[in-house]
């Protein structure tokens, strides 16, 4: 069998993974990145909108401060604070870093970065290019990756003595060593033949889960691989029951369903109205958002051009809002005639100005749907698009429970507490992708030369050869669509007891079926095959949400319960933690409290904005920190 | 509004294959990308091909409709009448793995031997200032989201499997002009345009501007003036006096 050795391993290629893996190879660790597609084109490479930081460059108010409270705000304060922290005061180097690296964004009239609005950001910040954003960092990053090789080609003689990049590549187990990670299990998908990676360090960038969902902006890859591989490898998950809805996705034809609609149209003046010709986002601005959005379309159209006197439109509500607000209208019958809600940029602004800032928007609606969106307003309705949970780290290092597990970007939870803002990904993968290839490179030294051991890979075979050798099972892809409804309607955007339980019970069958699937043809590229390995992943990460979404019995961001309709202060400190046994049984899901805000940080905001989120217990400990700083 | 659709796929691998022929059921608003995950579901498990983002963004699942390189996503069923036989191949210029799954390393080779951007050593990041009409040329070319159908339509390679050591594809000398452009770009890369990436070879035909998905102007906005460029420099009467009295 094909092994190699390597001081980090990188599954994922996408941003985080990218970023990761550029750290770790500046620090002089011999790196491979292992990726389910070809280079370059991870799901990243989807993200429209922008980058989120602080930069200033549009309004000179803004700073990390600002921004740290907004994505607090945005996640309901469940957020990790320090991950929100060191996200807000870091973003900006990382975005002129890429710049650095060749990436061209957008211009302001004096040259800088331009940045663009976005729900829930209080000031301009999203550094861009169109609405192909993600595109132009995945190119950036893959190319910096394609420098490194350079530099190390006229050191070394070879491109890959220090990074290399196996592509079309899926790991199906990490290895251990007693309780610390040695390496990984994998296949080719272009041959089938199996790869043990030895390596004391792997960080995990795998993305999200939302193969799990019919409705979903996700492609093929999200099937919460590494979500999956963290906990059979014994770390932990938290957040997982908080799940975005992107409010806009395409809703026709059907075979598109899902496909995201950038928030950038609402940014650059995009309004939302239901069958009645009414602009609906008003009559659903939450009282923790009154005193932030305007309450008259006049206040929020000056808003566009003049920010410092007046508040923002309501369509810029944070995206729970703004999905449950699209929900409801659809529900009570004012819904457009394909089952969405309308989303009009054509009346907002001239022709020519639409297609400079959302080129990839009017394409897309032109060639998938016959729309033209300079004359005609979009039909769009919420989507599966992020899962908030994902592996505990450590926020400093991206260090998970399990010595030499790291992991960056949606993999990764705690960041973006109960809902993230649009933006904040791009900045998170940036950020924490740094941070954990930078932490994995430290983790490699501490090791000195003991190096752990690779054990388990006879099991990891047997596992991953076991659909090929089956006869007469499952078909894979029934199982999977089973799933996709299963969770789309069970355990989707509103939620009810009685049918997550539900939910729960056919998961269970599922997970069963899913150990009698069979995958008929060869080793050679077959999807059916790959499908089949995959669905352990999406059955277990499908547990945990409905586990997760069943105990939380409160309706906060990316969690909202039919029958606990209200925020509740004292479940913003409990934060619900899975882990599983290492053949995936036995999911828990356990209580674990939230630990308080640094004074420093607290105090960033307004006691009256505190107490409709804080408990009485929770305000005393800011009052004492509010004293002690004054 | 469903049909049962005819398609005629390449089935094979190892260099081995031939078309075989589907009956499948084609829903209104479908593309061809759904019509294969359709079969994939149904009646041949195993069928490759390669995709992800199924909105034309990511460039995984190019292949040739009726001898047309296309993006299987982006090519509605609407565009061929019910009756219509549509025949589904890989991407002729690369080596298939299998079905419609080709080995494009040749690009990710290429894409390695074009020197990196290289900005001036004492600009910091955070201190660029660029135009937005001076960024916009480049930003053109960064549209390109790597489907490599410019480089499978070039006759250059598609017709001559002898010139791929030595012509990097409308691809990659796109990227060449691209980072020529680039305000912040040192480095010379005009003679290394033609002498080792093979600029000299385009003879301006266009097949790559016309199958381009993202319509980016390859051949007028790129190669031409990276052409000009090449010229201008090679026919300057002082650069031309310059290099024979200095040069070694």
């Amino acid at each position: 069998m094909e092994r190699h050795e390597y001081d980090v391993i990188v599954i994922g290629a996408g941003g985080a993974g990218l970023r990761a893996a550029i750290e770790a190879r500046q620090q002089g660790k011999r790196t491979a990145i292992i990726c389910k597609s070809l280079f370059g084109k991870a799901h990243t490479v989807m993200a429209e909108g922008g980058a989120a930081a602080a930069m200033g460059n549009v309004n000179s108010d803004d700073n990390w401060m600002v921004h740290f409270r907004d994505t607090m705000r945005g996640g309901k304060f469940l957020n990790n604070w320090r991950m929100a922290e060191l996200h807000a005061k870091e973003a900006p180097d990382r975005v002129w870093e890429l710049e650095a690296w060749g990436a061209l964004f957008d211009r302001t009239k004096d040259g800088k970065i331009s940045q663009r609005n976005f729900g829930g950001h209080e000031y301009p910040r999203l550094a861009h290019v169109g609405d192909r954003t993600g595109l132009e960092m995945i190119r950036t990053l893959q190319q910096r990756v394609v420098a490194l090789q350079q530099e190390d080609f006229e050191v070394h003689g070879d491109y890959e003595a220090y990074i290399k990049v196996f592509a079309e590549c899926t790991v199906t187990r990490l290895l251990k060593d007693g309780d610390a990670i040695s390496g990984a299990f994998a296949y080719w998908r272009e041959t089938g033949k199996f790869i043990t990676f030895d390596a004391p360090a792997v960080v995990l960038a795998t993305g999200g889960i939302g193969k799990s969902f019919v409705v979903t902006s996700n492609s093929w890859e999200y099937t919460g691989d590494g979500h999956a591989l963290a906990l059979l490898a014994g770390a932990s998950l938290i957040n997982m029951e908080f799940i975005q809805f992107h409010p806009t996705g395409m809703v026709w034809p059907p075979s598109v369903r899902g496909i995201l609609v950038t928030e950038s149209v609402r940014g650059d003046g995009g309004v939302l109205t239901n069958s009645e010709g009414r602009r609906f986002m008003f009559d659903y601005i939450p009282d923790v958002f009154k005193d932030k959005y305007a309450t008259t379309e006049e206040e929020g159209d000056r808003w566009y051009t003049d920010q410092a006197n007046n508040r923002r439109p309501p369509e810029l509500l944070p995206r729970d809002e703004v999905a449950r607000a699209i929900n409801a209208e659809v529900k009570a019958g004012r819904g457009s005639p394909q089952g969405g809600v309308f989303l009009d940029v054509s009346s907002r602004l001239p022709a020519a100005e639409i297609i400079k800032r959302l080129p990839s928007m009017h394409h897309q609606f032109k060639e998938l749907a016959d729309v033209d969106i300079t004359a005609e307003p979009m039909q769009v309705g919420p989507t599966c698009h992020y899962v908030m949970g994902g592996v505990e780290v450590d926020a400093d290092t991206g260090a998970a429970s399990v010595p030499g597990l790291f992991a960056a970007g949606e993999v990764s939870g705690g960041m973006h507490g109960s809902n993230r803002l649009g933006g904040n990904s791009l900045s998170d993968l940036l950020v924490f992708g740094r941070r954990a290839g930078a932490g994995a490179a430290a983790y490699v030294d501490s090791l000195g030369g003991n190096r752990p051991q690779v054990t388990g890979v006879e099991e990891a075979l047997a596992e991953a050869t076991a659909p090929l050798e089956r006869q007469g099972g499952e078909n894979p892809y029934e199982v999977h669509h089973e799933l996709q409804r299963t969770m789309n309607d069970l355990v989707g955007i509103i939620r009810k007891e009685n049918e997550v339980a539900e939910a729960l019970e056919v998961v269970e069958k599922l997970k069963e079926r899913a150990t009698n699937t069979t995958a008929p043809g060869g080793k050679i590229y077959n999807p059916g095959w790959h499908l089949a390995l995959d669905l352990r992943n999406m059955l277990l990460v499908s547990e945990c949400v409905a586990k997760a979404a069943l105990l939380r019995q409160e309706s906060r961001g990316g969690h909202t319960r039919d029958d606990y309709p209200a925020m509740r202060p004292e479940w913003r400190r409990r934060l619900l933690v899975c882990s599983a046994k290492p053949d995936g049984s036995e999911v828990q899901v356990v209580e674990k409290a939230q630990i308080s805000m640094r004074g420093d940080l607290i105090t960033l905001f307004d006691r009256a904005e505190l107490s409709k989120y804080l408990t009485e217990d929770e305000l005393a400990e800011y009052d004492a920190a509010a004293k002690e700083l004054s | 509004m469903s049909y049962k659709g005819k398609f005629r796929v390449w089935r094979g691998e190892g260099g081995e294959g031939r078309l075989e022929d589907f009956t499948v059921e084609v829903n209104e608003g479908e593309v061809v990308l759904d019509v294969i995950h359709r079969l994939q579901a149904t009646q041949a498990p195993d069928l490759a091909v390669r995709w992800n983002c199924k909105a034309g963004k990511c460039g995984s699942c190019s292949m040739e409709i009726n001898g047309k390189p296309r993006l299987g996503c982006m090519t509605r069923m609407s565009t061929f009448t019910e009756e219509e036989t549509i025949t589904v191949t890989p991407m002729r210029t690369f080596p298939v793995i299998k079905d419609l799954v080709t080995d494009v390393s040749y690009n990710y080779q290429k894409a390695r031997e074009i020197p990196s951007f290289t900005p001036p050593a004492d600009v910091k990041p955070g201190e660029y200032r660029m135009q937005q009409i001076d960024v916009e040329r480049s930003q053109e070319f960064r549209k390109c989201i790597e489907c490599f159908m410019c480089n499978n339509v070039c006759h250059v390679i598609r017709d001559h499997e002898e010139n791929k050591t030595h012509f990097a594809g409308p691809r990659f000398l796109m990227r060449i002009a691209e980072l020529d452009m680039h305000p912040y770009d040192v480095a010379d890369r005009k003679d290394s345009a033609q002498e080792d990436h093979g600029l000299g070879y385009c003879n301006i035909t266009k097949c790559c501007t016309e199958v381009c998905p993202e319509h980016i102007k390859i051949t007028d906005n790129a190669l031409i003036p990276m052409k000009e460029r090449v010229v201008d420099r090679k026919y300057d009467p002082l650069v031309w006096l310059g290099n024979k009295i200095f040069r070694r």
